[in-house]
């Protein structure tokens, strides 16, 4: 009847996670009486999770990214401290089999449950506003990726208290991964949560490249987009090419652990070699999938905030998409020690060397455009500065390792690790911060309290400065990966300066919680009334904080890059010859509940397949066909904004602008 | 920045047609824009296919001591497959004009015919398939039956799913008529079924004739 779940898949006899469970149990029954009791529920699924306004789904994207971030930093400090005390004889206080489930669920969570929802909510809030136009392209799709992101996030948690997580590592290696050695439902809620989430990931992409390269205000030709918008484009071509592989490959992995197929087996002729081919196929385009779109982020707030062009703009453009056709040459680079031979790891050694080229252009790019400007030290330059300077230090341990000789040594050490940490944090953790500093005046019309950021960007800086660079010095001294006990008692002194690191960022993370409700409770000394809180360049900051519905009531016509910054410089060109504007009445797309249903489904589902529960499997895959079949016959997709309301409301933001 | 009076629905393309390069246009007509994302979504299909022709190159010599494709494949039967699939593009093709004139019956007619065809197709490889299994050379026999039953087994789910979108287009059709909105789907029905089609060549080629 339940398939393989019983009550024996509840890990009563682990204190740590029966604890974790309750807490996270009570909080959320506590948050679900709060809303039930306060009567809010009627507010949140009409404003919020029916929404498919893309504002409301990026804010819904870096809600979930920061939800998911203290998971994986619960996960980050366990395995710190474990490894600060299981020395020699100590033996810590996480046994292997828990803390193999911790390794995994970290990088799991922290890629695909973190660092994607933060880039993808930024594209989603940043991407139109740019471009001057009033929603994505297909904005129910919109709903329905993001939700399926929170259905994967869901399944990834439910394995904390509801069986286990794999054992695997974060990209589930075969044959570990099959069926053979990993017989639990720890795979499988890798494999499910990533497939079900990985779907919206990929509709996302559809989404946000057709609404770049179809959806722009006139006269805005491709060069004159702002560069995060390039970076976002090329980030979204590269989910669309590489996530079907992704998808591919653990359908494969799946068919031999459900069906009993042979792709990546010992035995019968599979390949298990192929498969780290075909998810590193995925893999390295990921990573640049998550860094460019926070390029991009870090090119708009150098320019703001010197008050000068970005440098080099053509450059930046021709270096960003060097770097997204680039990434799909250097895959092999993962696992120079496969065996592929001298000829192959040269080549891609050396294409690997050749993307530090353009990611070099895009730093001297953002160093000129620093070099003379007035420069306004305000939270987002501060993370920016600080990711120029870690990043440099990511890049070249990075090219290091791409001489494949030396990657013989470093392959799986700590080294690896404190490198591609020094780019995941110091680039796309910077990045993300640096962008929803920049861009929470624009979604909620109030600044951050600024003292506050600063103080979580130190936290940061040092921590991550703390907790890595020791990992490269025992990296080079042998220490490997994964390690839940250690017989050398020389390393323990730098893994406990990596826990003090862990403790700094710890601090970060509760210091970016305690400006939000700071911000939040002052926020009336901190409105932004101009809809243009740093003398912004391009054109969302045109529009008020937080735009309407609409975003522009009138589509702007743009004449060249940085078309606000242009255009503040000619005042009287804002008000065109004062002649009265006419409004006319506005096509927006209604609520829906499709994506919140769909993924209810799609969850059900997915925990009935990772249990085998083939009845409720059958349920849920019935009750998404249905949701999907009266979507198709939903005929009143739109409502009509009166042109007498959005007059009122234009009237009213620009007296209150002061500019106007 | 001035601002474009008269604020325009994407249905309105903005500029004079002829004179303002496309790129400086505005917002792109629906039309343009729902057929330009399925293309995309086409082209990300069209990926998870090359994975997995991929993978099946990799295998497909690895038989571990079982039959060989040579040996499992007739070419007569996959032949006839290929022909119904093929004319069944072209009936499609017709059904689409009669989508674009919005003529119902024939349309009716082209679509029901090509439903018939792509039926026919998933029923002789579904006879291919049992005919294999049963005689022992099942996924589970080798990596190289497994990676066959993959390949071709996600393109005939491919085609069954066409099938039932098609079974609903003509529901939409007849409850909703020719609005905008069921057209454009129609459209992306027909991309989506020409795409098939153009899968189907490649695995004929490498997967039927490939075989040794």
């Amino acid at each position: 009847m339940f398939g393989r779940l019983t009550w024996a898949a509840i890990p009563f006899d682990q204190p740590i996670v029966i604890v974790t469970s309750g807490v996270v149990g009570a909080m959320l029954a506590a948050i679900l009486l709060l809303v039930t009791v306060k009567g809010w529920w009627p507010y949140l699924w009409r404003e919020w999770l029916t929404s498919v306004d893309h504002k409301r789904i990026g804010v819904m994207y870096m809600v979930l990214g920061l939800v998911m971030l203290v998971r994986g930093f619960s996960d980050a400090i366990m395995m710190r401290s474990q490894q600060a005390l299981a020395v020699a004889g100590a033996a810590g206080y996480l046994p292997p089999e828990h803390y193999d489930q911790i390794f995994s669920a970290h990088g799991t969570i922290m890629i695909f449950f973190v660092a994607m929802p933060f880039v993808l909510g930024l594209m989603n809030f940043a991407v139109p506003l740019q471009l001057g136009v009033r929603d994505v392209a297909f904005p129910v799709l919109n709903s329905v990726s993001f939700w399926l992101t929170a259905s994967g996030v869901l399944l990834v948690n439910l394995s904390l208290f509801v069986g286990e997580f794999a054992r695997t590592g974060w990209l589930a290696y075969p044959p570990l991964s099959e069926l053979a050695y990993s017989p639990g439902v720890g795979v499988d809620y890798y494999l499910w949560s990533l497939q079900i989430s990985g779907l919206g990931t990929l509709l996302s992409g559809i989404n946000l490249t057709t609404t770049i390269l179809k959806l722009r205000a006139p006269g805005m030709g491709y060069s004159r987009m702002p560069i995060f918008c390039w970076t976002a484009l090329a980030s979204n071509l590269l989910i669309v090419a590489a996530f079907p592989v992704l998808t591919a490959t653990f359908a494969m992995l799946l068919l031999d652990r459900y069906c009993d197929f042979h792709f990546f087996t010992t035995e019968l002729g599979g390949n298990p070699m192929m498969y780290v081919n075909l998810i590193w196929i995925w893999g390295h385009p990921e990573v640049y999938i998550l860094i460019l779109p926070a390029f991009g982020v870090f090119s708009e707030v150098v320019a703001t905030f010197s008050g000068k062009p970005l440098f080099g703009y053509r450059s930046m453009v021709v270096a960003t998409m060097a770097i997204c056709v680039l990434s799909f040459l250097v895959w092999l680079h993962h696992f120079f020690t496969m065996g592929a031979g001298a000829d192959v790891n040269g080549f891609f050694g050396i294409a690997t060397m050749i993307i530090a080229v353009p990611t070099g252009v895009k730093i001297f790019n953002w160093l000129f455009t620093l070099y003379g400007g007035k420069i306004r030290f305000s939270v987002p330059i501060y993370w920016t500065l600080g990711f120029m300077v870690t990043f440099v230090i990511g890049g070249m341990t990075g090219v290091m390792m791409a001489i494949p000789p030396a990657d013989f040594v470093l392959h799986n050490s700590l080294f690896l690790i404190a490198h591609f940490h020094n780019t995941a944090i110091g680039g796309v953790v910077f990045g993300a911060m640096a962008g929803y500093t920049y861009w929470f005046p624009k979604a909620f019309g109030f600044k951050l309290n600024e003292r506050l950021g600063k103080a979580v960007f130190w936290c940061w800086f040092i921590g991550f400065y703390l907790a890595f660079m020791p990992l490269y010095a025992l990296g080079l001294m042998g220490a490997t990966r994964r390690m839940q006990h250690y017989s050398n008692p020389e390393w323990q002194p730098f893994m406990l300066v990596a826990l003090a690191g862990a403790v700094f960022i710890l601090l970060g993370i509760l210091l970016t919680v305690v400006q939000l409700v700071v911000s939040i409770r002052t926020r009336n000394q901190n409105r932004d009334l101009t809809g243009d809180p740093w003398n912004g360049r391009t054109l969302e900051w045109s529009i008020p904080s937080p735009p309407p519905a609409w975003n522009f009531a009138l589509l702007p016509q743009v004449e060249r890059t940085d078309a606000f910054w242009m255009a503040k410089q000619r005042p009287a060109a804002l008000h065109e010859s004062g002649a009265p504007k006419t409004y006319t009445s506005l096509h927006l797309p209604r609520s829906n509940p499709t994506g919140v249903l769909l993924a209810f489904c799609g969850t059900v589902l997915g925990f009935a397949l990772i249990w085998r529960i083939w009845w409720l499997a059958a349920l849920g895959l019935f009750g998404a066909i249905l949701v999907a079949l009266v979507q198709a016959w939903r005929t009143d997709q739109e409502i009509l904004v009166p042109a007498a309301e959005v007059e009122a409301f234009e009237r009213t933001s620009a007296s209150r602008r002061s500019f106007a | 920045m001035s601002v474009v009076e008269g604020a325009l629905s994407p249905e309105h393309a903005l500029g004079d047609a002829a004179s303002v390069p496309l790129s400086l246009r505005g917002p792109a007509p629906t039309r343009v824009v729902a057929g330009f994302g399925f293309w995309l979504f086409l082209l990300s299909d069209i990926l998870i296919f090359a994975a997995l022709f991929a993978a099946y190159a990799v295998l497909s010599g690895e038989t571990a001591g079982g039959p060989t494709g040579a040996q499992l494949f007739e070419t007569r039967h996959v032949f006839i497959e290929t022909a119904c699939l093929l004319a069944s593009s072209v009936t499609c093709g017709f059904g689409s004009l009669a989508v674009q004139r919005t003529d119902r019956s024939s349309t009716y007619f082209w679509m029901a015919v090509t439903f018939v065809l792509g039926a026919t197709f998933l029923r002789l490889e579904a006879s291919e398939f049992t005919s294999m299994v049963a005689s022992g050379a099942g996924p589970s026999h080798s990596a190289f039956l497994s990676a066959f039953f993959a390949l071709v087994g996600t393109h005939g789910l491919h085609v069954t799913v066409g099938l039932a979108w098609l079974v609903v287009m003509l529901l939409q059709v007849a409850t909703l008529g020719f609005q905008p909105m069921v057209t454009r789907r129609f459209f992306c029905f027909a991309l989506f079924w020409h795409a098939l089609d153009i899968v189907w060549v490649g695995v004929f080629t490498i997967v039927y004739l490939g075989a040794h």
